[in-house]
């Protein structure tokens, strides 16, 4: 009889970085891209295949070195393993959609940097083994996506009136160009808002007795 | 019609000296690597609650982003693109930041303690500042760049960015007294800011054309 999913360490992991301890909101990573490549739904959803993929392969991949790298250096190999993979990415991304790549290039380079990686890998990666590992990366990833996708399907039809670069339903009739939305400035106002959501959404009741009880 | 100041294009009038100066203020204000390109965000939240650590930052932060541009400029330059190696950048890349942050760590140590102490915590968390590595990346995709004005352009990021987190920290030391819904304490309210400060500096944009 095997055991629940949400039982096993992985299971648990994967499922705690989807949403309580999501890694926008909850734990503050990864602010860079998810300003950045919001504006357009489709980039965004480039962007998370690339992270996740990314963040679950690191994780598993530093996880099956854990015995083998020296703690001095382990930073270092870290980041040349996420290197690696995001090499991967920005290939295939370069081959496949050039015209996505074009827009969000950069930001797929710097997910070397996403403090994502370098967070799951420090805090999960090195004293779990490889199974866990790729799940907790994975859920991570797939917490990420979901923030992001929930900002870019807002920014995206206010700012162009399109979602996944096709346009809404009675476009004329309604769409007015709300141009801060794509602009720098809508993604911050955007992220605080999602993040105050997810913040009071996941807010966690304060332990011990309830309150009221006798001291 | 907008007159623009200066064109950044090589060969442009005004002499290598404008030219530079119009990519320095380009780069720190109207297209601010913070405030317009997002980068080094983490730190940026997480450090801008005092003044003091974020002028150590923010300063660390200029200084790397100068020096790794223009190194990674010539590395791109006579061997990444020669060697028709291009896709390697990004290891390359990290490698030289990460090796000369070590190596500023330990000449910091080495000939001046006090800023080694006033610095110490910071310096290894540039590494992967995504700030650091963003600047090499963008400057890749400017044309015609050599390296007095990769220097500048790293230089013209680096400021912009200490900018804006002490514009950050001095905001969010008066915000201290104020009483903020519980959900919006910490992150959010400091992103509502910042889209606020990126509101002004747009303003800037038009005063220099690319």
């Amino acid at each position: 009889m095997p055991k629940r999913f949400a039982d096993t360490a992985g299971g648990k992991a994967f499922l705690l970085n989807l949403w309580q301890d999501n890694p926008v909101f909850r734990q503050v990573l990864g602010i860079c891209s998810t300003l950045a490549v919001t504006n357009l739904a489709t980039n965004t959803l480039f962007m998370c295949l690339g992270l996740t993929f990314a963040t679950a392969l690191t994780s598993w991949t530093c996880s099956a070195l854990r015995h083998h790298t020296p703690r001095q250096t382990r930073m270092m190999v870290q980041v040349l393993i996420a290197a690696a993979y995001v090499i991967v990415v920005d290939i295939a991304l370069r081959a496949y959609v050039p015209d996505v790549h074009r827009l969000i290039g950069p930001y797929v380079g710097l997910i070397i940097t996403n403090c994502i990686i370098m967070g799951r890998a420090e805090a999960f990666a090195i004293k779990n083994p490889p199974v866990p590992a790729f799940l907790d990366g994975a859920g991570a990833g797939l917490g990420y996506s979901g923030v992001l996708l929930a900002i870019a399907c807002v920014r995206e039809p206010l700012g162009f009136g399109t979602l996944f670069g096709l346009p809404l339903p009675a476009r004329e009739a309604w769409f007015h160009p709300v141009t801060i939305m794509v602009m720098p400035p809508g993604a911050f106002f955007m992220l605080a808002l999602v993040s105050w959501l997810g913040i009071s959404l996941t807010a966690r009741r304060p332990a011990g007795p309830p309150k009221g009880a006798a001291k | 019609m907008t007159v623009p100041l200066a064109v950044t294009t090589p060969g442009a009038p005004g002499g290598l000296a404008a030219q530079l100066l119009i990519i320095f203020l380009a780069a720190a204000l109207t297209d601010n690597i913070l405030l317009t390109r997002f980068l080094g965000m983490c730190s940026f939240l997480a450090i801008s609650r005092q003044m003091k650590t974020s002028l150590g930052l923010g300063v660390a932060v200029a200084f790397v982003t100068t020096v790794t541009a223009a190194i990674n400029y010539l590395v791109h330059r006579y061997i990444t693109a020669p060697l028709g190696v291009e896709f390697l950048d990004l290891i390359v890349f990290i490698v030289v930041i990460a090796a000369f942050v070590q190596i500023l760590e330990m000449a910091v140590e080495r000939f001046s303690p006090a800023l080694y102490f006033a610095l110490g915590i910071f310096l290894p968390l540039i590494t992967v500042n995504c700030a650091i590595l963003g600047v090499s990346l963008f400057m890749l995709n400017k044309q015609g760049y050599g390296l007095w004005q990769a220097l500048v352009y790293g230089a013209g990021n680096g400021v912009g960015w200490l900018l804006a987190i002490l514009l950050m920290a001095g905001i969010r030391q008066k915000l201290k007294e104020d009483k903020i819904p519980a959900g919006l304490r910490g992150a959010p309210i400091t992103l509502i800011i910042s889209g606020i400060i990126a509101l002004g500096f747009i303003g800037f944009s038009g005063m220099v054309k690319f």
